[in-house]
Formats: structure tokens, sequence, C-alpha cells
């Protein structure tokens, strides 16, 4: 079988960014039946049906997010997020860069089916060149009335622009990114008010992810039942699985939902084992902002709940792998760095918090901490918790928790 | 359904309107949440988490609907999981919250140490510390012990200048945005912004100069720490130190309240000095913020060229003598003289004004009187429709209208812009009529612009079309229709680029607009509509109502006798038909009224300073400031408000007040007064409007909201509780009886032919009192000339240009802009005058 989103892996699809290879081979099809078949709220059920949930990590299912915007007249938006930040996720560049069309089809149904005349694509600054390609292809849709004014013939019109972001980690959530894209300092609000009520410009507003939207072409034509029929019955259909880290063969798999960690790490379909003979020590299954696991929970299956009862997530599912080799507390104190830089200070438990785990770490990597910073740096991510503005400030505590659980001996061993 | 939710917080139940932030709802029975990012005035962010609380609703069945109950009956409750900042949550019917209980007391601890991990601690020289919500809150709720290593601190600049006005602590600031979100969302001057992100995250002006606004002190007050202080203030005294006094800000016709802080001093013996002014909380006036200009134009109280003793003329000098010899020369002279004048100011109280009026028309038999500088007129059509008693312009909103004209509103009574701009936002309807465009025109829902010669004749065609049904469709007959079909509606007028007969026929035609009848009832004589004069100066509605007016009594009764006005004044100086002149605060060679003393025969000066009047003198008495006496000033609206002596008198001066009686009996005016709260008894009876106030009613408050002042954890800021008084407003004679249309004389145009100057006002336009600030010399406005690029062909932007016209001669910088007319160009930066002039310019070159 082929691929669903990284068609243009597929023997005889290298060119499938070009409209007309994405035409030939069925593209705009799924738009062309939404705009001559479907009414608005029929596009919303048979996304609801489907089952498709947000793939940039929340998992909200798609088809409700699109229903909770306001039937009425007015300025609405979508806005694709390929703001792509979290560490070791690559997935929306390969598919903004190498299978854009499909990305822009499923974005103009969306628009469609809530009614939105513009389509923002939000990307992270430093992709700019799969950006110029993106715009390529908008230029394209733009000269075959697939973008503009009376799109393929039909009465629905929407323009399509893209904005780039200035490297900012906190700009991937939501609510900081629309205020981003509007030009406001890139920090985020304090929900509600929520999106879909009042977002961009404070209009009702759907926010995707690229990949949630490079999934509704096909969809349309194959069917909720098609989707549902791949993945388990709370979690369907597939994922892009970004792989990296000490494993052979890094990189991008589209895998079917429910499909075991272990065997996306070792089966040779994917990422082939370890590399070296060397033993497997963790997993980061979300990046950065997922607590790690250990062997353990290998066997568990990769859907939004699989790893509930193993103390993590799936999140954007960008796993990150680490072997006998790797020195956890190093790579806690990797993780810290990196929040202490994205936090976005607007909120104090982690603007400080996570600014004081960091102190503490450092103490503990270099040798002078105490058993006591070894405590402080728990109490303190423990303090974080539940008390922040938005989820960067709960992500950034599960380096130092996680680690902290499955490896103290490695904490104790450097202390004084 | 009612606009009513109930809930409980802790126990109590009550009920608040929709739409309700938990937070200010507790406080609203005296449940102290504490805040720190959350201020009632600005939009709630939710940021500082310091507010977090227990928030239950009701639990319904989903397949019913109906509420679930426990076993005894109560409702069952769902606290969600974790806690909620109550600074954002809305109220929700049925609502449980709890504020006291182990987990929100430990969250407190907790966001405290969080709020001290990069805190520099250092109080003890901290212009907050005494004051400061952290600190209090450290002492409820904080961890006594570190947990943080000293040298892991973040540290950062301490002496941040955001601008000539203020300066910034970094190490001090907690990121709450409450200045940035001030100066967006109530100011509009968008020139604070963070740079930056986390830790790292940091205020920054945007402007040039630094921190560009008219409003900046009042970031200073709401600032919940010590990151922000002025210029004036900063490092100058502790808070517990100095001595709070109520005063009414005598720079402008809004009257916003104020507390000046003091401190005794050993540079002044000492006696108590001003060391910092603060809003005081009225709502119908000021809210709880002050302009830069009313909070930092006080240095000129403690000048060191204060007359401190009266003088006389001997042998041609000016020599310092007793109250005594200068009262009876002063006294004798008057009598002797062949006609007598007496000339007033426009900030003086209105207890001087009476006894002033009581000098000459009891004393001295004259009906010579009048103000300095009349520049509005038709204070008698505002006796008549001004605004309603009991009116408030935050309750202007979506329905209502307001209109204002000839005004800049920004740079005349700032407050009022403010509160103007805050109700177009609000969403009622704003007609700005104007020659040009100001910073209210941005809000207006109607922008007209007319040539000033044109602009009462705008005024009355509007009118005319309000009376009668139109199809609306001008742009005048849209504003037409607004106006006229508003709930509410209020007028402002002003004088720019009239001469002052036009104010007079302007104050008519908004009366007339006022009156037009809807529905078999007029705007006027309810609350919330009215006519406001945007008076030039704090209390020239005291003026009008004390009879300082050659034709008019005090209550507005015609005089027998028409007197000289103020130009008559000086025409009689100057050609000797006028003996002697009698001057109260005003500077009429100063302010180019009159070239020199003339050939008057007697001048006699009350007085701060020293004036170019004042020198040329024969007797000078010095009178004090309004920091260091009380009295009353009549706002705009009408709002009779009491101000409090807070410092010393400077040397020997006495309050004006005194000097007129004291005068006065001397000359059979009655027995001196001695104490200003019986003038005021006294002039209560002669000023029929302010029958029934006495000074104990003038200090009688009511509950505010929101609540503000107190060292409570709900922090609204360093503004001070109103505990001394919020003033009455006199009501206009259409709130108890019907008012007929006013005739209006034929029209008449100023139009002449050629550039046409207008002469605006700046709020920081050089003056005696602005003068001695040291702390706004910088801000002190250019004098430019703004000229339409069509008229400024031979000049570029920036240029120097000599600019003459028939009264002034000055150099300005050109701004060429399309805010003005064709045909029309703005002089700012020197003293505003009526009318308009024909203009010449020409180049300087470099
Ligand atoms: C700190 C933070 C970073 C995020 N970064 C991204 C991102 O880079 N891309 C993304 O799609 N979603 C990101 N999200 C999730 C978004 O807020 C949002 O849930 C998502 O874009 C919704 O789209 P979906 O429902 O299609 O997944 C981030 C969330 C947080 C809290
Ligand atoms: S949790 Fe962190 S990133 Fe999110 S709002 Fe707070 S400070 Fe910003
Ligand atoms: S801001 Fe408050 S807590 Fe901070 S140093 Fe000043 S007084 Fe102390
Ligand atoms: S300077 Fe003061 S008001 Fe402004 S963000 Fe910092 S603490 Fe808040
Ligand atoms: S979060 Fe509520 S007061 Fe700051």
């Amino acid at each position: 079988m082929g691929h669903i989103l990284l068609r243009h892996r597929d023997e005889g699809l290298e060119n499938l960014h070009q409209l007309d290879v994405y035409r030939a081979n069925g593209g705009y099809d799924a738009l062309k039946k939404v705009l001559d078949e479907y009414s608005k709220d029929e596009v919303i059920t048979i996304i609801r049906d489907s089952n498709l949930r947000g793939r940039g990590g929340a998992g909200f299912p798609a088809g409700l997010k699109w229903g909770f915007i306001p039937k009425v007249d007015g300025d609405k938006y979508v806005v694709i997020n390929t703001d792509e930040s979290e560490t070791g996720t690559f997935k929306d560049r390969e598919l903004v860069e190498r299978n854009p069309h499909q990305v822009i089809e499923g974005a103009l149904i969306a628009a469609y089916a809530i009614g939105a005349k513009q389509i923002y694509n939000y990307f992270r600054g430093e992709f700019m060149s799969a950006a110029f390609n993106f715009e390529e292809a908008l230029q394209e849709c733009y000269a075959a009335g697939l973008i503009g004014e009376n799109i393929m013939g039909s009465d629905f019109s929407c323009d399509f622009s893209c904005h780039y972001g200035a490297g900012a980690y906190i700009c991937g959530e939501e609510t900081a990114l629309l205020n981003s894209l509007q030009g406001d300092l890139g920090q985020p609000w304090s929900k509600p008010p929520f999106p879909a009520v009042e977002g961009l410009y404070s209009k009702p507003t759907v926010v995707n992810n690229t990949e949630t939207l490079a999934n509704v072409p096909p969809i349309i034509m194959n069917g909720a039942d098609w989707y549902k029929s791949m993945g388990t019955e709370r979690s369907a259909g597939i994922k892009i699985v970004c792989l990296s880290g000490h494993i052979n063969k890094p990189g991008n798999y589209e895998v079917e939902m429910g499909t075991s960690y272990r065997d996306i790490l070792f089966d040779e379909k994917y990422g082939g084992g370890i590399p070296n003979g060397k033993k497997f020590k963790a997993l980061l299954p979300s990046g950065g902002s997922g607590p790690v696991i250990v062997d353990d929970a290998l066997d568990a299956p990769m859907t939004y709940e699989g790893l509930t009862e193993h103390g993590s997530v799936m999140g954007s599912a960008s796993l990150i792998v680490m072997d006998e080799t790797v020195d956890m507390v190093w790579a806690a104190m990797k993780m810290i760095h990196f929040f202490r830089h994205e936090s976005c200070g607007k909120c104090t438990p982690c603007r400080e918090g996570v600014f004081w785990m960091k102190i503490v770490i450092d103490r503990i990597y270099n040798g002078i901490g105490t058993e006591k910073d070894i405590k402080t740096l728990e109490s303190v991510a423990n303090q974080i918790q539940g008390n922040t503005l938005c989820a960067l400030g709960e992500f950034a505590i599960n380096p130092a928790l996680a680690t902290i659980r499955h490896f103290p001996e490695e904490y104790r061993a450097k202390i004084k | 359904m009612s606009d009513l939710v109930t809930l409980t917080i802790d126990g109590t139940e009550l009920s608040v309107p929709k739409g309700t932030r938990v937070a200010d709802a507790a406080k609203s029975v005296g449940i102290d949440i504490p805040v720190f990012c959350h201020h009632p005035k600005l939009e709630p962010v939710g940021a500082c988490r310091m507010c977090l609380v227990e928030i239950g609703m009701p639990m319904r069945d989903r397949a019913t609907g109906e509420p679930m109950l426990n076993e005894d009956g109560s409702p069952k409750i769902n606290f969600g999981r974790g806690l909620q900042t109550s600074c954002t949550a809305v109220v929700g019917e049925g609502m449980v919250v709890h504020t006291d209980t182990e987990a929100v007391t430990d969250v407190r601890g907790t966001l405290l140490e969080f709020q001290l991990v990069n805190h520099p601690l250092d109080c003890p020289i901290c212009d907050k510390g005494g004051e400061c919500p952290l600190q209090n809150l450290v002492m409820d709720h904080g961890k006594m012990e570190s947990r943080v290593y000293f040298e892991d601190k973040r540290r950062s600049d301490k002496h941040v200048s955001l601008g000539d006005l203020i300066f910034l602590d970094r190490e001090r600031c907690i990121q709450c945005a409450r200045c940035i979100r001030f100066q967006d969302e109530v100011a509009d001057d968008r020139v604070l912004q963070f740079h930056n992100r986390g830790v790292n995250l940091e205020i920054v002006t945007m402007s040039d100069p630094g921190f560009d606004s008219y409003w900046s002190g009042n970031t200073t007050d709401i600032c919940p720490v010590g990151a922000l202080t002025t210029a004036d203030f900063r490092f100058g005294a502790r808070p517990w130190e100095m001595t709070p006094s109520a005063s009414i800000c005598s720079q402008c016709a809004v009257g916003c309240n104020m507390t000046v802080n003091t401190r005794r001093e050993a540079r002044s013996g000492g006696k108590p000095v001003i060391k910092r002014i603060l809003p005081r909380q009225n709502e119908a006036v000021n809210e709880l913020w002050l302009c830069d200009k009313g909070r930092f134009t006080h240095d000129y109280v403690a000048s060191p060229e204060r007359l401190t003793s009266p003088m006389m003329r001997k042998d041609g000098e000016l020599v310092a003598v007793s109250w005594d010899e200068a009262l009876n020369a002063a006294a004798e002279g008057l009598q002797a003289a062949s006609s007598v004048a007496g000339l007033a100011g426009q900030r003086l109280s209105n207890e001087d004004y009476f006894m002033l009026q009581k000098l000459f028309r009891k004393g001295l038999k004259s009906g010579n009187l009048d103000v300095n500088n009349r520049q509005i007129g038709g204070g008698d059509v505002v006796a008549q429709v001004g605004i309603a008693a009991g009116s408030d312009l935050q309750q202007l909103g979506k329905g209502d209208a307001i209109l204002v004209v000839a005004s800049d509103l920004h740079e005349e009574a700032p407050l009022w812009w403010l509160r103007v701009k805050q109700a177009a936002d609000r969403g009622a309807a704003l007609v700005v009529i104007n020659g040009r465009s100001t910073r209210l025109s941005s809000h207006a829902t109607h922008n007209l612009q007319a040539d000033s010669g044109d602009i009462v004749a705008t005024v009355r065609q509007l009118v005319s079309m309000a009376k009668v049904e139109t199809d609306g469709t001008g742009a005048l007959d849209a504003a037409a229709e607004t106006l006229i079909t508003a709930n509410n509606l209020v007028a402002f007028y002003g004088y720019e680029g009239l001469s002052y007969e036009e104010t007079e026929s302007l104050a008519k035609a908004l009366a007339n607009l006022l009156l037009i009848q809807m529905d078999g009832e007029p705007h006027v004589g309810r609350m919330n509509n009215g006519l406001i004069p945007v008076w030039p100066y704090a209390n020239t509605q005291g003026a009008w109502d004390m009879g300082i007016h050659p034709a008019l009594l005090p209550s507005y009764k015609a005089a027998k006798m028409t007197g000289m006005d103020a130009v008559a004044m000086f025409a009689g100086a100057a050609d000797g038909s006028l003996d002697a002149l009698y001057v109260v605060g005003a500077d009429p060679i100063g302010d180019g009224w009159m070239a020199d003393r003339g050939k008057l025969g007697l001048l006699i000066v009350q007085e701060l300073f020293m004036t170019k009047t004042a020198v040329t003198a024969d007797i000078i008495f010095p009178a004090q400031s309004w920091a260091e006496r009380d009295g009353t000033f009549t706002n705009g609206e009408r709002r009779v408000q009491r101000y409090y002596p807070a410092i010393r008198p400077a040397g020997d001066s006495r309050p004006d007040w005194q000097i007129l009686s004291q005068l006065g009996e001397r000359v059979g005016a009655g027995k001196a007064e001695t104490v200003t709260s019986l003038v005021f008894r006294s002039l209560t009876k002669a000023a029929r409007q302010y029958k029934g106030m006495d000074y104990r009613s003038l200090g009688q408050v009511e509950a505010q909201w929101p609540v503000v002042g107190g060292d409570d954890r709900y922090y609204g800021g360093n503004a001070f509780a109103n505990t001394a008084g919020l003033g009455k407003q006199w009501a206009a004679v259409a709130e108890s009886k019907a008012v007929k249309q006013f005739e209006m004389d034929d029209a008449v145009s100023s139009r002449e032919d050629g550039l046409l100057l207008i002469n605006a006002a700046s709020l920081y336009t050089a003056g005696t009192l602005i003068d001695k600030s040291a702390v706004l010399a910088p801000r002190m406005a250019k004098i430019t000339l703004t000229i339409n690029p069509v008229d400024a062909t031979a000049y570029e932007d920036g240029d120097t240009l000599m600019v003459r016209t028939d009264r002034v001669t000055v150099q300005a910088t050109a701004v060429v802009s399309d805010d003005v007319m064709v045909g029309t160009a703005v002089l700012r930066g020197v003293k505003a005058m009526n009318g308009t002039a024909v203009a010449r310019l020409s180049k300087i070159k470099e």
C-alpha cells in the first residue's frame, strides 16, 4: 500500500509538490467533491466521524473543533500551525516541502467547512526554504483558480498567505501563535476565550497542525469509515513518527496508530534498532516535552492513551532514542536549558521556576550539588505543576521529574 | 433572567452583575484575593498566578440536565482539576469559591517563593517599601527562608531611564505588564512593551523621546513593586514618613482629586515640603488617574523666587513693608483713586473670587471686574443647560453620544480626553468638530473638519438638521441624527480658532441642540446630559459663579450697571482713563495684554511671584499657593470641590481671600473674615446655586468601586482612597424647570483672506508655574507650525520659520501635514489664543 501522507515517497510521485503532478494523481478531487457535493455541516460531520484528532500534540478531535466555530456570518480564519519547534519533530517540514498541495487542499476544505475566507500558514522562521516551496505551490494554485475568488468556479472564495515566526518555541502554542501572527508579542493568552470563539483579530479561528490538515483530503475521498478502519478505536488512522537519536534508520515514518513503540524502534520497516550493538536505555516519546520512558513501556501501543499508565504521552510522536551511553542528568539538563531559553516569561511559575530548575541542575551536573539540591529540583518542578498559564510550563518539568524517577542513582552519583 | 449571578465565596453568598471576575466579586464583599497582574481598571491577563483559588460549579446530570445533589440535598460541586485564576474566571450561577483552603494558602507561598527567585529584596532602599504588595504578601504567606543561592540570582540594570520622568529598576520588575497594559488600554499611548522572553523579559520604551505620554506617572502608582519610580520622588522619602493632604489639581478645568504627600525636612527648616503628588480616587472625576502636568507641576510652590513679604514702592524701589502698612496704603490709594478696576486670574478659589467682588462692589462701589483673559463665553448658558448634577462620564457608552467642538481635549483637559475616548471605546458615538484633526479624532465616529471661520455655522447647521427629519445621508445629517437620537448627550466646547463672541454663539447653538425635544423631552435636565465648557483654567467656572464679570453678579444676576471689562481696563490704563488697577493672580504685562503700566496712578498686585506686572506695581501682596491653604474650586462640570492645606505658607504670605477681606474691612466692605469655611458659608448666600453646600457636605464621601488605597492584598495601586470629599455638583436651571431655546444672533464669520493662523493649546506650554518644574522642563512643548502640504510649497518639514501675525512674532519648526486644512496653519507651543489671524511666513536660512 502506498503512503497516505508521505505520498511523495511513493514510486513516480517524487514531484508531487508540482501542481500538475498532484492533480494528475487525484489532487484537489477532494476539494472538488466537497464544493460539488457537501454542505459545510456535512464536511464537519465526515471529519468528526473519522475520529481524526489533532496531530500537534494535544489530540483534540478536529471535527469537534471545527464544529465549535459559530455559524454566523463574519470574518473567520483557518490557521495552519507549521511552527514545528518541538525537539525531535520534523514531520511538518517534510509535508510542506514535498507534499504541500495536500496541506493546502486540507486547509481549503477546513476553510470551506467553517466559512473562512482567509487561511494563514505560520511557519517557524527557520523553515525559510521549505516555506518558499510552499509559497510557490500557493502561486500555482492562485494561477489555477484553486485559491482566490470563486474557487473551481464555485461561490467559495478564499485567500491564503504565509507568515514566518522569529524563532520561538512558544509560538507553536496556538494563542501565542495568533498573537505573533497579528503582530503582537508572542505570548499565549489565558483561555477562555478559545480561538474558536475569539481567535485571530478576535474572530473565530481554527488552528490546526499541518499534519492534521494533510489527513483531510484522503478522508473526504475515502470516507470516515475507511479512516477509522486504521488505528484503534480512540486513536484512529495513521501518524507520522519522527525518529531520531541512537537509531539505525532515523527519519519520518507513516505508522498506523496502535503500533507498539518496540516495533517502531526495532522493526526493520521503521527504526531498525540501536546502532553499534548498544543497549537501549530510554526513549523520549514526545521530544523534550514528554516524560522519558524506559524499556518496560516499549510494548505499549502508540496511541493518545497508550502511555498513560507509564506516565507519559504520545504528543506529536517525535521519538528521541537514547542508548546506554547517555548520561541522563546531562540529558535532563539539556532539556531544561531548552525550556529555560523558550519560556515566554508571561507567567511567574514557568518564568522563575524553570530558571530556578536550570541553576539547580547545573549545580548537580557540575558536581557541586548536594542531596538537598535534588530535593529542590524535584520540589520546584512540583510547584510549577498545575500553576502555569500554558502547557509549556507543564512540559518543562518533565525532564527533571521523569529522569529523577527512572534514574535516581545517576543523580546521586553526581552530588557531593 | 436577571443580570445578577449568585455565588458563594468562603461561605458568603453574594449576587454580582454577570461577567464580574471572581477576584472582583470577592473584593466587593471584603474578601481580598491577592493579585499582582490584575488591576480592576485593566483587562485581566492571568499572568502572575497569584490569585489562584478553588472554583467549583454545580454538577448537572448529563442526560437530564438536572442538578446533581449530595445525600444531604446540597448541590454537588465539581472543583475540576487544580486551581483557577480568579482574576480571569467569570462568576457563574451557583459557583462555589474557596480562597482559604490549604491548597490556596500553599500555592500563595509557592508563587511568592517564585516571585522572589530573582527579586533583589532591596526593600530598605526601595521607594515602594512600606506600601508594596509584594512585601506585604511575603509577610503574610511567604517562606521566610530562601532556597535560592544568592550568587545564582539574575542581575540586571537598576537605573534605566524610560524617559525624563520615569525610571525603571529591572531587578525589581515582576513582569506583571500593568504598566504596558495601562499605556495600551487606558492611555492609548502604546509606548511601552516587553522585550526578550523568559527571565530576560524586560520593559522597554518604544518612543522617542522615551515614555512619551502625558500619563506616565500613573504607571508608577499601579506598579505593584518598586520597579517604576518618578524622577521627582525616587529615593526622596519613605512612604511612612509622609503626611497625606487631600487636594484638587489647579492645572485645568477637570479638577482631578489628588493627595499631596509631605515630609518635614531640614532643608526647609523642619517645615513640611511636598515630596510627591498622587491621585485621590474620585470615580466621577478622575477615577484613579492624574496627568503628568498635574502630578509634576508643584515645584513652584517651593521656589525660592516666591514673594514672602508685602512690598511697597518707596523712592522708586520696591521694599518690604508690614502687612498693616501695605494694606492701609492700598485702602487709601483705592479710595482716593478717581476710578478703580479689579482683574483676576482664573486659578483662584471661589472664596477668593467672592471676597474680590465684595471688595469692589460693596467696598469700592465699582463693578469694574473681570478675569484677565476671557477665552470662552457662555458661562450664563452653562448655568442653564450645563451637564446635570450626578453625572459621570464613566457611565456613557453604547447608545449615548458625545460632541466635542473646537477643543483639543488631550492638550487642554487630559482627563476628559481619557474619559471621552473610553466612552467612545465602550460604544458611545463621538462627534468631533474642529479645524484640524486632534488626538480625539481617531476615536471619533464622526469627524467633521470645518474651517475655523465656519465652525459655529457648521454647528448651527447641525442643530437645524437635528430639528427636522432628514434623509440622514450627508456627513452632517448623519451626525445630527446620531446626536439627537442618543439616549444621553454631552457636548463639550472650547475656543480653538474661535473669537470670544463665536464661543458665545457656539454655547447657545449647543444649548439649542440639547434643548431639542425627542419624544417630548429634551436632553438637558437629565443625568449624564448637558453642556461642558472646556474652560482654559482650573476655576474659570468659579469666577463666573462668583460674579467676576463686568455685567454679572454672583448667581448670574445681571448687574445694574455694566462695568469695565478687561479690554477696557487695558485701554484705560494706557490712555489714563483708569486710575487704579488691582490685579490678583494674573500677569497682564507678561502675557502681552498691556505693554506697560501705562498711565495708571496706582497698580496693586497680589501674587506668588515677581511677575512682569508685579515689577512695575506700587504695592505687592504675597499670596499663598494652593498647597498652603484651603479653599474650593468648581470644575467644568460644576463640581464644587474642597482642597486642604498641605504645607506651611511661604514667608508672610496670606491666602488671597484674607488679603482681600482685610482690605475690604478698611474700605467699608464689612468685617474681615477669619476662616475659609465661613467665607464659603457667606458665599453660598450670595451664589444661590451653592445653597445647601458647606465644608462638611463637600467633605463627605461614599463607597467607591474599585476599592483602593489600603494596604490590602488586592492591590489597586498607590492612588489614595477618598476620605476627604467627593465634592458636589450644583444643579443647572434645566434640572428644575424648562429652559427655552436661545435666540441666536446673526452668524458672524471671522474668516479673513490669507493663510489663517490658529493658536492652539499644548499641555506643557510655558507659564509662570510650570516653568518652575524641574521634572517637566525637558518635556516643554516645542514651538511648531503645522501647515497643509498645499500651503507649504515653499517649506519642508523641519524648516525653521518666522511666523508673524498682528499679535505674535515667533520662530517655529515647520510640520507639514494634512492634519490641518488647506488655508490654515496651527501654531503650538506658545500660549493659546482665541480666533484666527492672518499669518505671514518666512523661512530662516541656516
Ligand atoms: C509550548 C507549546 C508548543 C506547541 N508547539 C506546537 C507546534 O509546533 N506545532 C503544532 O502543531 N502544535 C503545537 N502546539 C499545540 C498547539 O497549541 C495546538 O494545540 C495545535 O496547533 C492544534 O492543532 P491540532 O488540533 O491540529 O493538533 C504547541 C503547544 C504548546 C503548549
Ligand atoms: S507557562 Fe511558560 S510559556 Fe506558558 S505562558 Fe507561562 S511563562 Fe509563558
Ligand atoms: S519592590 Fe517591594 S519587595 Fe521589592 S524591594 Fe521594593 S519593597 Fe521590597
Ligand atoms: S515595571 Fe512594574 S508594572 Fe511594569 S511590568 Fe514591571 S512590575 Fe509590572
Ligand atoms: S493571575 Fe490573577 S492576579 Fe495575576
